[in-house]
């Protein structure tokens, strides 16, 4: 009986914990400021893979292209463009979003291995382009010359990042709340159909590929607004965004924090970096060998990544409550 | 000349190479039709519902419903022409509860499944709709259960409920029985003389009770073609039907 009467304070204490750290870490973080942006960059990256990859079961590992394309489009508008961050941001979003219908509409006809070495080759095309590229992308010496605006007029991006850690913030919690009423409304329950059957879903007249697309440009879109957040906080963009291997890492944290939870991108991409973190100032091999035996334990021991400790934890006490009553 | 039929098939030809799977096939269904395929295995039974449904496309031949010519269209928008199917083997949401699996066809019909903003109230309408929609087929206290345990033969009757909260004009049953225990099939019997009148139904089944019991027309298919068509009683008593389907299972 109490477990219930403490059930629903329970849930509210669980949604406001997340930014209560965020709040928190930003008056006690002092020089590692920026290293709580970047993380909060990676969650929303991986909170776009998850709508994606884990909601509607797009096999991709091509969101590189997305985050890369934002943080280049940000980058480029600021020194070409306008140096308002707002614009720049919006500007990255769109030509994300595009770049996600344009390739959606090409390759989400496929399914599978097919579908996953075409999300593949479609990041690896724009990365050889942005090598290429020197005279837009500065190629490898990546895009220099950044200078952005106050937001507002008012807010400068300063060293000690506050700035920047209060933007990406308040956008990572404005991405948050549309992925959140997109996972529980309809349109998202029909993208969960399509993940478990499409042809289940064809059969109750879901016209499936518009649906995925309508998706993966929206998860397009969030990947760009990532990336834009990243060009704006580092004043730089490289090469390294376009990297093959991002779209990989943040599905990592996805197993680890737990797919299709929304806060499972929070806890997997903050439990990587804080472990990274540590591990790496004792050996850079030996963080590698950390995170794989992470990922291993989570996925032979834990389903639902980490999100499911909790889960794991009220069955235990339903099980001794149960043993109790029995006897 | 009364009513047109609900759904008018004519000429309908498929095949997979050398391999004929469906030969000049005709069909009229009238509203309210009760009409069984039956036939040996391999015969084209399913074959046929999946050209029907537009999950194959026939290579020649039309199928015209309310006066539109379908049969290029894709699977879903046949649905929303109010055709629908059920499937030999369950296609359910197994994470999903059973009156979700519902909801989201009702959603669906109704055109809610593009909503992400203020939706509340009308999922509560198909949350409302499902229920009632299990209720009349018997499965309305396994509503809140997931799909993934519930027995076998609900499991069907849910394939069947599903179907029907599409609102369908014709409705097209692929072994509905296909897999439940012998002392279950009473359930799926009962279930399917509940079905409304007014759908046009063609059902797909070995089992030949309930064939001759639901059915007031068969028409039987052996190697793509129709055999013969007629009432139950002119179909059994075939000497040609006997000889290539039923003598080997009854009487």
């Amino acid at each position: 009986m109490p477990l219930k009467s403490i059930a629903r304070p329970l849930a509210l204490a669980g949604h406001a914990l997340p930014w209560l750290i965020v709040i928190g870490y930003f008056f006690t973080a002092d020089y590692y400021l920026s290293f709580g942006t970047e993380i909060m960059i990676w969650i929303l990256f991986a909170m776009s893979l998850d709508l994606a990859l884990g909601y509607a079961g797009i096999l991709t590992l091509g969101h590189a292209a997305f985050f890369g394309v934002g943080a280049y489009a940000a980058g480029l508008f600021a020194i070409h463009v306008s140096p308002d961050p707002l614009l720049g941001h919006l500007a990255a979003i769109a030509l994300a979003a595009l770049l996600g219908l344009m390739t959606g509409a090409m390759i989400l006809h496929t399914t599978g291995v097919t579908l996953l070495m075409l999300t593949l080759a479609i990041v690896s095309v724009i990365s050889q382009y942005a090598n290429q590229a020197n005279d837009l992308t500065g190629g490898d010496n990546g895009l220099q010359g950044i200078k952005l605006a106050p937001i507002f007029g008012r807010f400068e991006f300063n060293l000690f990042g506050q700035t920047a850690y209060v933007y990406t913030a308040i956008v990572l919690f404005i991405w948050f709340l549309i992925a959140w009423r997109i996972v529980h409304s309809p349109f998202g329950r029909s993208l969960g159909g399509i993940r478990q059957n499409p042809r289940r879903m064809r059969a109750i007249g879901t016209p499936v590929w518009w649906r995925l697309l309508a998706i993966y440009t929206i998860s397009a879109a969030m990947a760009g607004s990532a990336g834009a957040l990243s060009a704006d906080a580092t004043s730089f963009v490289g090469l390294s965004v376009l990297d093959l291997l991002s779209s990989g890492i943040a599905a990592v944290m996805l197993i680890l924090g737990g797919v299709r939870r929304i806060y499972g991108a929070f806890v997997g991409a903050t439990i990587y970096f804080v472990v990274q973190d540590y591990t790496a100032k004792i050996s850079p091999f030996f963080w590698e060998f950390v995170v794989g035996g992470m990922l291993m334990a989570t996925v032979l021991f834990l389903e639902g990544g980490l999100m499911d400790l909790g889960n794991v934890a009220r069955r235990a006490v339903e099980r001794w409550r149960g043993g109790a009553d029995d006897a | 000349m009364t009513a047109a039929p609900a759904i008018s098939v004519r000429g309908l030809c498929k095949s997979f190479g050398a391999l004929v799977v469906a030969q000049a096939i005709d069909l009229d269904l009238m509203p309210g039709a009760r009409v069984a395929l039956i036939g040996p295995n391999g015969a084209g039974k399913t074959t046929f519902v999946n050209l029907l449904t537009g999950f194959l496309r026939p290579d020649l031949g039309t199928i015209e419903m309310q006066g539109e010519n379908i049969e290029r269209l894709a699977p879903e928008d046949r649905v929303r022409r109010g055709l629908a199917r059920t499937h030999q083997i369950n296609t359910l949401l197994l994470e999903n509860t059973v009156r979700e699996n519902v909801a989201i066809a009702v959603a669906e019909r109704e055109g809610f499944a593009w909503r992400a903003l203020r939706f509340a109230r009308q999922w509560r309408a198909c949350l409302d709709e499902a229920q009632a929609q299990l209720e009349q087929m018997d499965i309305g206290a396994a509503a809140e259960r997931p799909v993934a345990g519930l027995p076998y033969g609900q499991q069907r009757l849910l394939e069947i409920a599903i179907a029907l909260s599409l609102k369908p004009r014709v409705l097209l049953l692929d072994e509905p029985a296909a897999g439940v225990p012998a002392h279950e099939a009473h359930v799926i019997h009962e279930a399917l003389n509940r079905l409304p009148d007014s759908i046009a139904i063609l059902i797909i089944e070995h089992d030949m009770d309930i064939v001759f019991r639901f059915a007031q027309e068969i028409v039987v298919l052996v190697q793509g073609r129709v055999l013969t068509r007629g009432v139950p009683a002119a179909i059994s008593a075939d000497p040609q039907v006997r000889a290539v389907y039923l003598g080997k299972t009854v009487v």
